[in-house]
């Protein structure tokens, strides 16, 4: 397929001086926005794609059918079947990964330079004339099925279920995007046609690029690459009310090691006081070695071999959640130092020292991740997704830097919430009891 | 079917060797006085510099008796040394804007921090110290013991398959330490003290049984320098042992096993055949494998995939794996889960009826050449990753390949025939170096 290059392109490019790369945004003729770093050194491209609603957009009834939709686009498009898609995609040795999550349909794609054209004609027939063939459905139905099954003695998978379920509730959060044993048998074709228009379309697209292709050559191949999708899907889910109350939930399982999740409600993006948040949630438990949730459960007790927090930033809700697993005979006493810690950095916040290295370790580590064409096309599109201005990696330090004590000290009594804060925990825990979800 | 196969490969294949020419690795090696060999792989895009020591120690190295101490020892490392306090190592990484772990296996335990390129010098400091000055203490064993009695929890005891795929691996090896887990038998591991981890460390920590490996933002005279600096005034210990390690025995006899859990919910049937490796100087066998496994279980058009998910749809999931880089006798595996209905025999047999069939029909040469014109590929977009160009180095490394083992890889990988891919199958699949394992759900019965 040949692409005209039009006038009518617009560019935007700034240059963050910290993350040392230059985003351009680039307008197709067709209205189309992407934003990309050209690295011409290597001859390919890393190209993604979001959808934003993704498995949330399933409508009653039918769960699982966004999810077995996007399983379905690389199994056979325009002409092909199932295995004409695989071997045209082998032999211009692209790759095209497909995932849905709670908020979007993902989709990412690596080609090289070489057979640029092929293969970005190949990925757009997948998300515009995908085939949803009957044998293909009961292929995919079959391999989900599969999965859910294991999914049911999972000890991952049943926290994960009964955490979300007290979370979000009757929210499209509140279960998982893969659907049920009983809703994934049931889905037809038309459901998966339903949900692919509902899913992919113009309105909610949201692509990055990285790699070696100009401005002109990605403005001129996006109209092409997605324009026959339709205008509009379907409507985006309303926020939800995290349900949290504090206490512990048991979900009995036969097996050596409990896994329990714990969280509650937490804080948005665009709160003022999100970096002051974030910044807290390093040194509380956000994935180091010297976070004081590691600190004491870890290393000073030998509890566990990994416990982490994060703040949870989803389309719509919020929370401030984490996760730790430990021997049945251990995990009580887990759960109550990691109780003691999220009330004692509630009460008095964090120390100087702790502050100071928090933030040498986020600004400094930030300009490590734009580390390859994925990596930085994955961060680009995901900015646009959060909605941040294209300027945002140079000025995302500064923000780091202007968070003081006073800042996390008030964030830290105001986000973190003991008399909110609820476990679950699957697997034989001793000395740990349910407590009433309020 | 609609195939769109000969003009579009015809060009791909035509245009591409001549790129995938300029796209050696941008690597240069040296070794130091005292024995340290040292790898730079240069790659400017970003201010940032990957800094990894691998020593040629894993768990395949440990005495019987005391396994996993590999791996704790590992985790130890981040304790004290007589410079820095525990726990420390990690914490000037993180204030250093960096992000630093460390990793286990069976042929070589690795170290590595990612940090901004000016702060190379720190991390070579750190990690030369840590080379030969650790101090452990008592309250450090215990604790950490726990902590990795834990992760045996969480990666093992938790998980039906992890715990099948010991029992099977134990089956495979008759001699050798690759049946024993890089973690450690429990009770191995719980009885893991000081003694046994200084032991293991005053052996296997020294320049002359370490690779330096530094990976981007850096040029070779700063990393010369530098290695020279803080790795080149620690002496070899003269008492490293070339790696001779128990091998493994003629195996003369299939060996069969049911593993069965109330966890397990998907059963499935998991056959490993002992398989040669990657030997310096002689890797086509080992080329021939990985094509075999390719062919075999590569994705949507490969042999299993189409025969019996597509044709028959005998099966949800199928695979070939094989691990070529290894120091002693490695495996080539073959996986089915079964489609429902469909008994662990029934699934089995239709395995091997498949694989009998592929031996007798010979190479899909379209298919042989895909793959082929993928793994050129593969090579230009391994460019964008500095940090994967320096594990396949290291891991290679500390399998006993040489750095021209490693670059000659690719042309012995192309340098593979059809004929050569069913004969490295008739060879491989020799049922009495294999072990046949059914993975099930408790109730249910073998049929």
């Amino acid at each position: 397929m040949k692409f005209l290059v039009a006038c009518l392109l617009s560019f935007v490019t700034v240059s963050p001086a910290l993350a040392e790369i230059e985003i351009t945004e680039v307008t197709s003729p067709g209205g189309i926005t992407a934003w990309l770093v050209p690295e011409p050194s290597i001859p390919f491209v890393s190209l993604e794609i979001r959808f934003k609603g993704g498995a949330s957009l399933d409508v009653p009834g039918a769960r699982g059918a966004t999810n077995l939709m996007v399983g379905l686009l690389e199994e056979g498009a325009g002409d092909m079947d199932a295995q004409g898609f695989a071997e045209a995609t082998e032999e211009l040795a692209a790759s095209f990964n497909y995932s849905v999550y709670d908020d979007a349909v993902s989709v990412s794609a690596r080609f090289l330079t070489e057979n640029q054209d092929e293969a970005v004609d190949l990925l757009r027939q997948s998300l515009v004339q995908p085939r949803f063939d009957e044998t293909a459905i009961e292929r995919v139905r079959a391999q989900i099925l599969s999965s859910l099954r294991s999914d049911a003695t999972d000890p991952d998978a049943i926290v994960g279920a009964a955490f979300d379920d007290i979370m979000f509730g009757d929210h499209p959060y509140g279960s998982h995007y893969e659907g049920t044993l009983e809703s994934v048998a049931a889905l037809t074709r038309e459901d998966i046609v339903a949900a692919w228009e509902g899913a992919l379309a113009r309105d909610r697209v949201y692509v990055s690029a990285a790699g070696d292709i100009t401005p002109e050559a990605l403005a001129g191949l996006l109209d092409g690459l997605l324009g026959d999708l339709p205008a509009d899907g379907r409507p985006q889910p309303e926020a939800v009310d995290v349900q949290a109350s504090a206490g512990v939930t048991v979900v009995p399982f036969d097996t050596p090691q409990s896994v329990a999740l714990f969280g509650h409600e937490g804080i948005g993006m665009d709160d003022p006081d999100f970096f002051a948040a974030y910044v807290m949630n390093v040194v509380l438990g956000g994935g180091g070695f010297e976070a004081r949730l590691m600190t004491e459960v870890r290393e000073k007790r030998g509890l566990t071999y990994g416990v982490y927090t994060y703040l949870a930033t989803k389309e719509h809700a919020e929370l401030v959640a984490g996760r730790v697993a430990s021997a049945n005979d251990r995990v009580a006493e887990a759960i109550q130092v990691i109780t003691d810690e999220w009330a004692r950095m509630a009460e008095e916040g964090v120390t100087q020292d702790e502050l100071d290295q928090a933030k040498t370790y986020l600004t400094g580590s930030y300009p490590l991740r734009f580390d390859g064409n994925g990596p930085i096309a994955d961060i680009l599109v995901g900015m646009q997704m959060d909605d941040f201005p294209i300027d945002y990696a140079t000025t995302r330090n500064e923000k780091v830097e202007a968070v003081t004590l006073e800042d996390v000290k008030r964030v830290a009594k105001r986000v973190l919430k003991p008399e909110a804060l609820r476990f679950v925990v699957v697997g034989q825990p001793e000395g740990l009891d349910s407590t009433p979800v309020q | 079917m609609l195939r769109r196969t000969s003009l579009a490969v015809a060009l791909s294949v035509a245009a591409l060797p001549a790129q995938a020419q300029e796209m050696q690795d941008p690597v240069t090696t040296f070794t130091l006085d005292n024995g340290m060999e040292v790898v730079v792989i240069e790659d400017d895009r970003a201010p940032a510099v990957l800094h990894m020591v691998w020593y040629r120690a894993g768990s395949a190295d440990e005495n019987p008796g005391s396994s996993g101490v590999a791996h704790f020892l590992e985790h130890l490392l981040f304790k004290g040394t007589e410079k820095r306090a525990s726990g420390e190592f990690s914490k000037i990484v993180a204030a250093n804007g960096g992000t630093d772990n460390a990793f286990t296996s069976y042929d070589y335990t690795g170290y590595f921090q990612r940090v901004a390129s000016d702060r190379l010098d720190l991390m070579m400091e750190m990690e030369s110290d840590r080379m030969v000055n650790l101090q452990l203490d008592e309250d450090d064993i215990a604790t950490e013991r726990d902590v990795i009695i834990e992760e045996r929890n969480s990666r093992v005891e938790n998980d039906p398959g992890a715990l099948f795929s010991e029992q099977r691996n134990a089956a495979q090896y008759l001699n050798h330490r690759y049946g024993v887990p890089i973690i450690g038998w429990r009770h191995e591991m719980e009885a893991l003290d000081l003694e046994k981890a200084q032991a293991f460390y005053d052996l296997n920590y020294s320049p002359n049984n370490a690779i330096l490996i530094v990976a981007g933002d850096v040029t070779l005279q700063e990393a010369r320098t530098l290695a020279e600096k803080h790795y080149g005034p620690i002496p070899a210990n003269p008492d490293l042992q070339e790696r001779a390690r128990p091998q493994e025995p003629p195996q003369t006899a299939e060996r069969r096993l049911v593993f069965r859990d109330p966890r397990v919910a998907q059963p499935y049937v998991l056959r490993t055949y002992l398989a040669p490796e990657r030997d310096p100087g002689a890797q086509e066998k080992a080329a021939a494998l990985v094509m075999l496994s390719e062919i075999l279980g590569g994705g949507q058009t490969s042999v299993l995939t189409q025969k019996l998910q597509f044709e028959t749809q005998k099966a949800v999931y199928t695979s070939a794996f094989y691990d070529a880089t290894s120091l002693d006798d490695t495996t080539f595996g073959l996986i089915i889960v079964p489609a429902e209905g469909l008994s662990l025999q029934e699934a089995e047999d239709a395995l091997d009826a498949t694989v009998a069939q592929f031996i007798e029909d010979g190479v899909d040469e379209k298919q042989l050449e895909r793959i082929k014109f993928q793994m050129k590929a593969d090579q230009i977009y391994a460019r964008d990753s500095a940090e994967s160009i320096a594990r396949r180095y290291g891991g290679a490394m500390t399998a006993g390949l040489t750095v021209e083992d490693v670059q000659a890889w690719p042309e012995v990988l192309q340098a593979v025939t059809g004929e050569d891919v069913i004969e490295a199958a008739r060879s491989v699949f020799d049922r009495r170096k294999s072990v046949t394992g059914w993975l099930m759900a408790s109730e249910e019965v073998g049929q």
